[in-house]
């Protein structure tokens, strides 16, 4: 077993020295962390519901459909994958539209850290990256030293992105330091031999926390400890990704540009299955935090069904009629 | 025209105007068929291209005196011996053909106003058809509707024939917000819609039609300042409805005193719209947009004077102009238009006067980039800081998409200065601290007082002013008091 790695180097620029008033105790970060703005639900949820009144069409809809394409995560996360699962899960990422060469990639697939290996050997050379969900996935009820543990192993087994989850349980009983301290050491901990590091996102499972007023909190909290990303959910919580939340996110990361001019990317996962639901959370991303976030490194997906469904709108674009479910695969 | 992204253009979706059947001319909706006036014409113009719609008759004094006779003999005759219920029914009937028919009002309604289709499909029209719907349901139970009624035992009454005479910048909406208490109580109605906007009034009586309303029940009588002083003065008008301008108002008030007509008035305003340091920021953001560029800032409620507590000034006037940024101006009928043309070259020339009256006071004055397109009347989206009281930006009504920004520095400053002003119509207040909410609510001397939302309607809740900002309250079961005696 790993042993905790907090002495390690910091991977990339750390936000955490800039905060270290703030993280400094427990009743300081909890005065930051509640000094925040509040949301108010019904109005975030009425600008949320206006930004999914955008009509996308023609050239903006293929533009949309493509990066749409580009930023997703394509996931398996089930007791029951296989090699074989997750070696096909990877040609359909390389290679989403076989009768279209021209169709982009997919960002990254997403797996179990034991399924690294092979997805990282499936992939070879091409752009598609690893990612691993790690920490105890997805109830993150394990001990420290076994969360990092889980996570080294999928950082030396190839992983170039972790998926963390948080201590939901610490957070609502309001030991944030305790969170904060924990996503400190899986960074540390997504550092590799070579002086790399894994890209780490940090899931909340905005289901769990319930509150707009949460979410916003625990986007700072994971940003201040140098999150790469922040992600919504595992998927195995309903609501997953909902619109409203992500909004509340995306206002986060470019709030947080604002006051330390670093960026951190933005996950929604779980629930986005259409095409229309994509092209919603792309408008929402280019109006509330801007069209830097409008790439691959800085938003993505968490899907499995979507890309399907992103690709049968592209062929339509394309050849101008709906070819039907029998001709995008099912992997 | 987009402004906001390079990469992510929004192409262009626009709504069809196919759906609506413009005529040529149209004459006036009389004891319920079209007659053609007796008077002169005038055209009605698109807003957003100056193109012609229609030639539309100008009622005179004649065809004003025919109006009130119908609706005089369908009172008599008819509709005050209808029963509630059976009034009932027609209302609902009109309200399910208004939902029936709701893109054709939607688009129209944008050709003819030039606010964005984006607004009339989702607000104007779905309150007009919830109008309708509200009033269709008191009309059978309107023994309940004043307050000790039950203590004097007669039912009320309706008051007979009701002369009404509505603004341009909500045009149907208005026309529900009038007709359909006052028929719902049993009164008869002659409406004039405004004189750049008679068209989904028109569209409307074919509704009435439609819905074999009794002849003369609702009589729609187009035309401009003259016609509706006609109106006014017509001595078989039992009561007067107005809404617009405070100045009109006025005159509507002296030109009824001494008679025995009841009137309403629905005037201006220059409503505070208030945030303090705990609010949340984000949504009084979207709460400012929506208060001053809801509609152009055509509307008598806009939040025109924002007072921010000066500790987080700085950080809402950069967030504003952030979001001002993604503001889309230009061709109402585009799904993804914000903010669609100012309604008349007239408006357009007293928003530009005060805008520069402020400038020239010494405010700073600030507008995102924006293409304005070439023909048709435009402004763009404009704050102006750095204003006191004392500038005449803070003072009238501007009527534009134009925001005036104040500080304060204590609950107590903050009502001051919201209600140092004539007006009194609405004003909003952004905290988390429900406490602070109620005790601001009860010190404004304003008739609608929103918190942590702005520009809400729904067809439950009374609307109205203090001081000059008009009389008499619109919607809600206060608003049938105004029909019955």
């Amino acid at each position: 077993m790993t042993t905790l790695k907090a002495t390690a180097p910091p991977v990339g620029p750390d936000p955490s020295a800039a905060f270290a008033d703030a993280t400094a105790s427990e009743s300081a970060l909890r005065r930051f962390l509640h000094g925040l703005p509040g949301v108010d639900q019904v109005g975030a949820e009425q600008r949320a519901a206006a930004l999914g009144t955008r009509s996308i069409k023609t050239t903006a809809k293929a533009f949309a459909l493509d990066l749409a394409i580009r930023m997703v995560d394509l996931t398996t996360l089930e007791g029951m994958d296989t090699h074989g699962k997750v070696k096909a899960l990877c040609a359909k990422a390389m290679h989403p539209d076989p009768t279209d060469p021209g169709c982009p990639s997919t960002a990254a697939v997403c797996v179990y850290p034991d399924m690294v290996a092979t997805a990282k050997k499936a992939l070879g050379s091409s752009e598609v990256h690893v990612a691993a969900v790690a920490t105890a996935f997805p109830s993150g009820r394990a001990a420290l030293d076994i969360k990092l543990a889980d996570t080294a192993d999928a950082v030396e087994a190839g992983a170039d992105e972790i998926d963390m989850v948080i201590d939901r349980g610490a957070f609502l009983s309001g030991r944030y330091l305790e969170v904060f301290e924990e996503i400190l050491a899986v960074r540390a901990a997504c550092a590799r031999p070579d002086g790399g590091h894994a890209h780490l996102k940090v899931i909340f499972e905005t289901g769990e926390l319930q509150t707009y007023d949460n979410v916003r909190r625990a986007s700072w909290l994971a940003m201040m400890a140098g999150a790469h990303f922040i992600k919504t959910s595992t998927g195995k919580v309903q609501p997953a990704a909902t619109l409203p939340v992500t909004m509340i996110m995306l206002e986060a990361v470019r709030d947080f540009r604002e006051a330390t001019g670093q960026m951190v990317g933005v996950k929604p996962a779980g629930g986005i299955r259409h095409s229309k639901d994509a092209i919603k959370y792309l408008v929402t991303v280019n109006e509330i935090a801007g069209e830097d976030w409008l790439d691959p490194d800085w938003f993505r997906f968490g899907a499995s069904t979507l890309l399907n469904d992103l690709l049968m709108q592209r062929s339509r674009m394309r050849t101008g009629h709906y070819s039907g479910p029998d001709y995008v695969t099912l992997d | 025209m987009p402004n906001n992204s390079a990469q992510f253009e929004y192409a262009p979706a626009p709504e069809s105007p196919a759906i609506v059947d413009i005529k040529p001319s149209y004459g006036l909706f009389i004891d319920g068929e079209f007659v053609d006036g007796h008077g002169k014409s005038f055209k009605t113009i698109s807003p957003s291209t100056e193109e012609v719609l229609a030639e539309v008759a100008e009622a005179n004094d004649a065809d004003v005196d025919l109006a009130v006779k119908a609706a005089r003999r369908a009172y008599t005759r008819v509709w005050s011996k209808m029963s509630g219920a059976e009034r009932g029914k027609y209302l609902f009937r009109i309200a399910r053909i208004i939902q029936e028919r709701a893109r054709e009002f939607a688009v129209l309604e944008s050709i003819d106003n030039g606010k964005p289709i984006k607004e009339t499909r989702d607000v104007d029209i779905p309150l007009v058809a919830a109008h309708f719907f509200y009033y269709g349901g008191w009309a059978d139970k309107l023994e309940y509707a004043l307050p000790g009624n039950g203590n004097r035992g007669a039912d009320p009454q309706p008051l007979g024939v009701a002369g009404q005479v509505i603004p341009w910048n909500f045009p149907l909406l208005m026309l529900a917000w009038k007709i359909a208490p006052a028929l719902a109580c049993g009164n008869t109605v002659v409406l004039k819609p405004a004189e750049t906007t008679p068209l989904t009034a028109l569209l409307f009586a074919e509704v009435c039609q439609q819905a074999d309303l009794p002849p003369g029940v609702v009589n729609i009588i187009t035309g401009a300042g003259e016609t509706g002083r006609a109106i006014v003065a017509h001595p078989g008008v039992d009561k007067v409805a107005f809404t617009g301008s405070t100045d009109v108002g006025r005159a509507i008030a002296k030109a009824v005193a001494g008679t025995n007509k009841r009137v309403t008035l629905e005037l201006g305003g220059k409503a505070a719209n208030i945030v303090f340091d705990d609010a949340p920021l984000d949504q009084a953001i979207e709460g400012i947009v929506n208060g001053i560029f809801f509609n152009q800032g055509h509307v008598c409620c806009a939040g025109s004077r924002l007072l921010v507590q000066e500790s987080v000034a700085d950080e809402v006037i950069a967030k504003l102009k952030r979001r001002m940024k993604t503001l889309r101006v230009g061709d109402p009928l585009d799904k993804n238009t914000d903010i669609g043309a100012i309604n008349s070259a007239e408006q357009l020339a007293k928003i530009r006067e005060l805008s520069d009256i402020g400038e020239a006071e010494g405010a700073g004055r600030w507008s995102p980039a924006c293409d304005l397109p070439q023909t048709g009347f435009w402004f763009p989206p404009t704050i102006f800081t750095g204003v006191s009281q004392a500038h005449r930006i803070a003072r009238e009504e501007i009527f534009g998409p134009v925001l005036s920004i104040l500080t304060f520095r204590t609950p107590k400053e903050a009502v001051e200065k919201a209600n140092n002003t004539p007006f009194g119509l609405s004003a909003g207040i952004w905290t988390d601290k429900g406490s602070r909410i109620l005790w601001m609510a009860s010190q404004l001397r304003a008739g609608v007082v929103w918190s942590n939302t702005f520009n809400r309607f729904d067809p439950a809740s009374p609307f109205g002013g203090y001081k000059e900002s008009g009389y008499g309250r619109e919607g809600g079961r206060h608003g049938l008091e105004a029909y019955l005696r």
